[in-house]
């Protein structure tokens, strides 16, 4: 079945415009009698219920943390980016909007990513407003910096901590809200189910971490802000709770999830150390604007790097990508770094990483000067580490980041299931196959501001709605599954612990779906997948009991979706047979090895519905149209 | 250099509110000096449940010290003895071979226990509630550079701002007071011009509300100072006494 994205029509400058106009409106007084679920208050579930409330509706917030200012969106670090062009660089909606599309390696919606480069200038005034503390010029106006895949300084910052700081005012945004009595927080729940009734999506079901009970709560529409899966990997630079499960529970009821196999991995995180390892932390990207990448030249090379010279080193970036040097961007700097592990050349105890050297730029900048850009940055290393970045080259690796692939959705961010919407990393609508820097903040809060309040309008506008109460067999049924499920869990009482299992499914996706695919490899990974699931529901041990505050137990049901969710990338990996943007698949690269696009057949959004348990998923295509770009190889030598 | 060390753990089991609690001891062995606390609790977490013992319930989140999820009281000081650190932040290599370490929870009367190490805090959320925001409908925003702010009020509002909301400034404080916390925010946006119109009604409904939640007044001891993992400054607090007078004095706010 081909999908239709709904995309308005005439010029994409004009789309946006011309849609909301012919949207539906709810009158501001009926606005009352609609009730709103959102789960989930990253930076798209914290603006969306702001918003939302302020419009009149009724919201009911969940957040799987203690509290929903604690959303992982707190952790980016770099920055926004907007077309606000106060720099003067000749920057523009069209320039951000060409930036992003070229970025996600031409598998975006174009008229999506043009609204997102539309928009991008109202969140900054808005953030603005609600007091978030940017950083600025000597006379008070906004500063501004660069960041990777831009000719043009865009990114508006707040320190090291802009993801805190903008998640901190859309938080706040709501608060107030929640003073207003407009929106109800719900902390400590997690979504166990979606609740489909009468082909509407009509409410959920939750676990109360707290309690360990299971509370049915109903809508008129339901808001998945729920984030992204990079988990899956078990090592990843998301925060511990980061997980699939809503997005994954809202693909078994009928959303379609599209490219799943569109995972982001970064260059610049500190290495693994051991076993015991539970997560991994990134450096910003900004720190290659001064640091030099090298490898020793001979692979066993185990000298400590102050007793290689220079005639035994070998820059890899800079000799390979002589105009970009150092700067590449993400997918190609990380693929070049494993490659170099490959061949023996990495460095360390584990020989999975490579130097990030600073020697240079502090004898010509100073120290001083290295310090005051990047003084956080080297101290968080050295806390880590317990090695000082300022005597001794850092070591880095790639590590899984952000996943561009999501549940599929139209133009209103409606998934396939009417009433279901999904905003935020949780969607695939805007980064195609890469995401740029500073722009997972601009579409969350997008997302959230500024698109769900009128597109909800229209569908709420257009709709009717049964008269039904958490006692129609469609809850009924829901809280059912979600209660054998857990029963299943606790009953099996096994030898293997969750996270064992969660560590041994992320070595296998790291090792044949990370950084490099190839077609041998994926087509003997899926039963690898199978093997793990079943050994899982045989031998996996859940301590404690179902009403209770059980941390083993919530991680449990997180790891048997991930342990579903595994194949579905597997399927779709298989299937994208080109490599673009994170999809690098061996079997299409040039004889330089950079990632060959197939445009003739896979200029399509792959979207999969669920069949059934251990029945191929449907394949359905969204043919990708580029009428304002050309479609064009990226080069960055 | 990478070491193995072994240590003693005395932590803090409680089933839930209304049960007792007490230490329990637990050895640590074979942790590498790598590891982060967090870390060294995932490995005796793991051991307990392969002995069919129920693992340390202890809340933790993005690992890398700014969601404000951990915490806990480790040999008598909250997030441990490392300056300007969180928990998870706290690595193993400031330990050495048989130590023992005590971890206990977040005590305070506005912080009901859940489980172990697992406190509610759902108080912080309640105080921002109160005042802790702008109040600007999505839209009508100006462009955000009608507001001047001078670089330096933007710092300092900034160094407020980088409150992760942890709650080790009340877990530190012998009055178990919120003063650390209300006046990091109340400085924050009292210090940009945008916060400017709401201050005396801020300071205001938070102080008010700090005090109806149970939390203790502020006695000057600067423990608060001493133990916040991102070193936020009583500064803060006196600049929240100056917002709280004024807004009595000066202001129609009642």
């Amino acid at each position: 079945m081909q999908l239709d994205g709904n995309v308005p029509g005439g010029p994409v400058a004009q789309k946006w415009d011309r849609h909301r106009f012919e949207l539906k409106l709810v009158n501001p007084a009926n606005k009352r009698k609609f009730d709103i679920i959102v789960v989930g208050t990253g930076l798209a579930g914290g603006s969306a219920s702001a918003a939302l409330a302020e419009l009149g509706y009724n919201v009911k917030t969940f957040c799987i943390q203690d509290s929903p200012r604690r959303a992982h969106s707190i952790a980016a670090q770099g920055g926004i980016n907007a077309a606000k062009n106060y720099t003067n660089e000749g920057d523009s909606i069209w320039r951000l909007f060409y930036d992003t599309v070229k970025g996600g390696d031409f598998r975006a919606r174009e008229a999506n990513v043009y609204r997102l480069a539309q928009i991008s200038n109202n969140i900054i005034d808005q953030c603005v407003a609600l007091g978030v503390p940017f950083a600025r010029d000597y006379g008070g106006l906004l500063a501004n910096r660069s960041f990777g895949g831009s000719q043009v300084s865009r990114t508006f910052y707040a320190r090291g901590q802009t993801g805190q700081q903008l998640l901190l005012g859309a938080y706040s945004a709501m608060m107030r809200q929640v003073a207003a009595g407009k929106v109800q927080i719900y902390p400590r729940r997690e979504m166990l189910e979606l609740v489909v009734a009468g082909g509407q999506a009509r409410g959920i079901v939750v676990r109360n971490l707290v309690t360990g009970q299971l509370e049915k709560h109903m809508a008129h529409a339901v808001v998945l802000c729920t984030g992204g899966y990079g988990n899956v990997y078990f090592l990843s630079t998301n925060a511990m709770a980061s997980n699939v499960s809503a997005t994954y529970k809202c693909y078994r009821r009928g959303a379609f999830f599209a490219n799943p196999c569109f995972t982001q991995i970064h260059p610049t995180c500190i290495p693994v150390h051991g076993t015991y390892q539970s997560k991994l932390t990134l450096m910003s990207e900004s720190l290659r604007n001064d640091g030099r990448v090298w490898v020793p030249k001979n692979a066993g090379d185990s000298r400590p790097p102050s007793q290689i010279p220079e005639s035994d080193r070998d820059y890899y970036l800079e000799n390979k990508y002589p105009s970009f040097g150092n700067l590449v961007p993400r997918d190609v700097a990380s693929r070049n770094a494993k490659e170099q592990c490959d061949q023996g050349k990495g460095v360390g105890e584990t020989g999975l990483a490579v130097y990030l050297d600073f020697a240079d730029a502090i004898a010509r900048d100073g120290r001083d000067l290295i310090a005051r850009k990047y003084g956080n940055l080297f101290q968080m290393y050295e806390k880590i580490t317990g090695e000082d970045p300022y005597e001794t080259p850092m070591m880095i690796y790639p590590a899984v980041h952000y996943t561009m692939g999501g549940l599929w959705v139209d133009y209103n961010l409606m998934s396939t299931i009417d009433g279901l919407f999904v905003l935020g990393e949780a969607n695939f609508s805007d980064h195609g196959a890469n995401r740029l820097g500073a722009s997972a903040l601009m579409q969350g809060l997008a997302d959230g501001f500024f698109v769900i309040p009128y597109t909800i309008g229209g569908y709420i506008a257009g709709s009717s709605f049964a008269e039904i109460t958490t006692d129609h067999p469609a809850f009924k049924d829901a809280a059912a599954e979600a209660g054998q499920r857990i029963q299943k869990l606790l009953s099996v009482d096994g030898r293997r612990t969750v996270d064992d299992f969660h560590r041994h499914l992320g070595l296998i996706m790291w090792d044949h779906c990370g950084m490099a695919r190839n077609n041998g490899d994926l087509g003997k990974v899926r039963s690898l997948i199978q093997e793990l699931r079943a050994e899982f529901w045989e031998n996996v041990t859940v301590p404690g009991v179902e009403r209770d505050f059980n941390q083993s137990l919530e991680r449990a049901g997180r790891v048997a979706d991930f342990m579903e969710f595994a194949e579905l990338m597997i399927v779709d990996a298989l299937d994208r047979q080109e490599s673009c943007g994170g999809h690098f698949n061996e079997a299409y690269q040039s004889e330089e090895n950079e990632a060959m696009r197939d445009d003739e057949h896979f200029s399509h959004v792959s979207a999969w519905e669920f069949t059934g348990e251990g029945s191929e998923p449907n394949f359905h295509k969204e043919p990708l149209v580029f009428e304002n770009v050309e479609l064009a190889t990226r080069s960055y030598k | 250099m990478t070491k193995s060390i072994t240590l003693t753990l005395k932590v803090w089991r409680q089933q839930d509110p209304q049960s007792r609690g007490r230490l329990e001891t637990y050895e640590a062995r074979d942790i590498s000096t790598d590891m982060s606390f967090l870390e060294m609790l995932d490995v005796v977490n793991e051991q307990l449940t392969l002995e069919g013992r129920e693992p340390i319930a202890f809340d933790h989140d993005c690992r890398e010290g700014i969601c404000g999820t951990c915490g806990a009281v480790v040999n008598g000081r909250p997030h441990g003895p490392e300056k300007g650190t969180t928990l998870c932040q706290l690595h193993m290599r400031h330990f050495s071979d048989g130590d023992t370490i005590v971890i206990e929870p977040w005590r305070a009367r506005a912080f009901a226990l859940i489980k172990d190490l697992a406190v509610d805090r759902g108080a912080l959320d309640r105080l921002i509630r109160a005042g802790g925001y702008i109040s600007a409908n999505t839209g009508g925003a100006p462009d955000g550079n009608n507001i001047l702010v001078p670089q330096e009020t933007a710092e300092l509002a900034m160094d407020a701002a980088a409150c992760i909301g942890c709650g080790a400034c009340v877990a530190a404080c012998p009055n178990a007071s919120a003063m650390l916390f209300v006046g990091a925010k109340v400085s924050h946006l009292a210090l940009l011009p945008q916060g400017h119109p709401e201050a005396a009604a801020r300071a205001t409904a938070m102080v008010r509300e700090m005090d109806r939640l149970g939390f203790g007044n502020c006695g000057n001891e600067r423990e608060c100072e001493a133990e916040c993992p991102k070193e936020i400054k009583i500064t803060n607090i006196a600049r929240l006494n100056r917002e709280f007078l004024k807004a009595r004095f000066f202001s129609s706010v009642r």
